[in-house]
């Protein structure tokens, strides 16, 4: 088990670098310097602006304090907001989006597996056709118009909550609803699919001869054959958490990181583009490590020495 | 009956399937004649009448600076159609290229060229289109571009499965023993016979091109003033003063998008069924 989480460990550190390099290489093509707005400075100024972020030197050497930087925890300085640490920046947004982001993943799961198994139960009953039919639309309306359909119908109609801002946990639950329907319904679909997968099989019926109580069952014996392909799901589905909340935050005028990178993106501001983007993707290798290690952990056929998860 | 006519039969059973069809041919010949059926052209500004709710002179009512909605929508189609196709076919010719030559190959250039897969595949997709987008500017090219360069990674996995798998079968073996190049093997060979997982795969990046397109207009990162898609009609729709007086700003667009989607599901969903009967009724 040390040995395959430490091997799976070396992969996330390679990915990580790749990441690092690729949007770094990728900043380094955009075209125009960052400071071109600011043209007609006497020269020394620009001079000295370009001692002050490093650009003075080659590429290369850029490339090396950066990572240098990185290894100590460091993402370097914003162009936009001048002087202020993106690392800071981050620190400060972060924790806003992170009680969004929970919160729709914490509905999508508790939500969405029981739902799935409700169906898988109900097979070709009108309950599972309604799920189903509820799930397509689901995956089909994006969060964007989910979330200006949700501000409109409970705060500027109801007035049950807030129209924008963040002051309160209050303010997380129509942003956090807004992201969590697709990955709750894809989450239901999911459930759905791989409880049927598993229902027919005949240690279940086996279970249930033996006299267990369904729910017993389900819970006892099939879930835990049938869950893995739920937390397969949990790497891509924080990624789209994560990239609704770039848009659902502009909609509720939520200060929190996904509207910051937006407002990033528009600033051209190079540095905290590839800060949060490098931020965001060791979160998401993480995770996905994480997701690995508890695979391997909930199945039993999976030997620790494999590596190989798929 | 001929597996061909099998398929179509369990296709043309499911009316979900079916009636996704249908929208997506009634979204085509919107996108082509729309247009020209409004008395008003796309860029016709009218003064007199801006943010004005649906009526016989303006089916769709107007904009804020008084353009007529329903060409404005008509000519979204044609955005996200264009999008939904040539990002899907992009990515068809990268994933297939790259899928079949990593399945066929196999051994060591398999193995390092799905590592690359995996690897991007933990990287959020989205991101790196905004990256992309920042790099290339924004622009309808540019976000066809950027979705191509992005969405293959499905594609290019399920070809490879195919590909490893027909690989050894003896039609290929004989097509070898022939002395049949490799690449003529594949184009001939392999990739008809992998035809209807590709189609399906095609099927359902065409949806994801479409709502990445409306997700990055939206946040402005997609095509640019003074060009319009449904992304950019919603998003300027969407504003909380606008929502209150004249709803149907960010209704039109907001309904377009989400029945499109809606269709090309229905209409991937249905072809996966139909080619893989065990897969009935279990999406995933």
């Amino acid at each position: 088990m040390l040995q395959f989480v430490l091997k799976r460990l070396l992969t996330s550190l390679v990915v990580i670098w790749i990441v690092v390099t690729t949007t770094f290489v990728l900043m380094k093509l955009c075209p125009g310097g960052p400071f071109d707005r600011e043209r007609g400075l006497p020269e020394a100024i620009e001079k000295n602006i370009s001692a002050r972020y490093g650009l003075d030197k080659p590429v290369w050497r850029q490339y090396g304090s950066y990572v240098g930087s990185l290894l100590r925890g460091d993402l370097g300085l914003s162009y936009h907001y001048q002087g202020q640490s993106i690392g800071g920046m981050i620190a400060d947004k972060f924790p806003r989006s992170a009680t969004i982001g929970l919160l729709s993943i914490l509905l999508s799961i508790g939500v969405g597996v029981p739902a799935g198994v409700f169906s898988s139960v109900r097979q070709h009953r009108w309950g599972d056709r309604l799920t189903m039919l509820i799930t397509i639309v689901g995956v089909s309306v994006p969060s964007f118009i989910l979330a200006t359909l949700l501000q409109y119908v409970a705060a500027v109609r109801w007035k049950v909550f807030n129209a924008a801002g963040f002051a309160g946990w209050r303010d997380a639950i129509l942003p956090a609803l807004a992201l969590s329907v697709y990955s709750l319904a894809f989450i239901t679909r999911l459930t759905r699919s791989s409880f049927l997968d598993v229902l027919h099989d005949e240690w279940v019926r086996t279970a249930y001869a033996k006299g267990l109580a369904p729910l017993r069952v389900l819970v006892g014996h099939v879930l835990r054959n049938a869950i893995l392909p739920v937390v397969t799901y949990l790497g891509p589905l924080t990624a789209g958490v994560l990239t609704g909340s770039l848009v659902v935050e502009k909609i509720f005028s939520i200060p929190g990181l996904g509207g910051f990178f937006v407002t990033s993106v528009f600033n051209r501001d190079y540095p905290l583009i590839m800060g949060v983007t490098i931020f965001y993707s060791i979160l998401l290798v993480l995770l996905n490590l994480f997701v690995d290690v508890a695979y391997v952990w909930l199945d039993p056929r999976i030997s620790f020495e494999g590596g190989e998860t798929s | 009956m001929s597996p061909g006519r099998l398929i179509a039969r369990r296709f043309i059973g499911n009316p979900a399937a079916v009636g996704g069809c249908v929208v997506v041919a009634l979204l085509a010949l919107f996108a082509l004649v729309g247009p020209s059926l409004s008395p008003h052209a796309y860029d016709d500004q009218d003064y007199d009448h801006m943010r004005e709710s649906p009526s016989r002179q303006f089916w769709f009512g107007t904009d804020e600076v008084g353009r007529d909605m329903f060409v404005l929508i008509a000519v979204g189609a044609r955005v996200s159609l264009e999008v939904g196709l040539f990002a899907s076919l992009i990515s068809l010719l990268i994933g297939v290229s790259y899928g079949a030559t990593s399945g066929w190959f196999g051994g060591r250039t398999d193995q390092t060229m799905m590592r690359v897969v995996d690897i991007l595949y933990g990287i959020p997709l989205v991101l790196i289109v905004i990256n992309l987008m920042v790099i290339l500017g924004s622009g309808l090219q540019n976000v066809l571009l950027a979705l191509g360069l992005v969405y293959w990674l499905d594609m290019a996995r399920i070809v490879r499965g195919q590909v490893l798998r027909l690989r050894t079968t003896a039609y290929v073996e004989a097509a070898r023993a022939l002395g049949v190049g490799w690449r003529r093997i594949l184009v001939r060979h392999i990739l008809p016979n992998t035809l209807g997982p590709i189609v399906v795969t095609l099927t359902l990046t065409v949806p994801n091109a479409i709502f990445t397109e409306s997700f990055l207009s939206y946040i402005g990162l997609g095509v640019s003033a003074p060009n319009e898609s449904w992304g950019t009609l919603a998003s300027a729709g969407a504003r909380l003063e606008f929502l209150r007086s004249s709803p149907h700003l960010a209704l039109f667009p907001a309904a377009a998008i989400s029945l499109t989607m809606l269709a090309f599901n229905f209409v991937g969903d249905g072809l996966r069924d139909a080619l893989d009967p065990r897969h009935v009724g279990k999406s995933s």
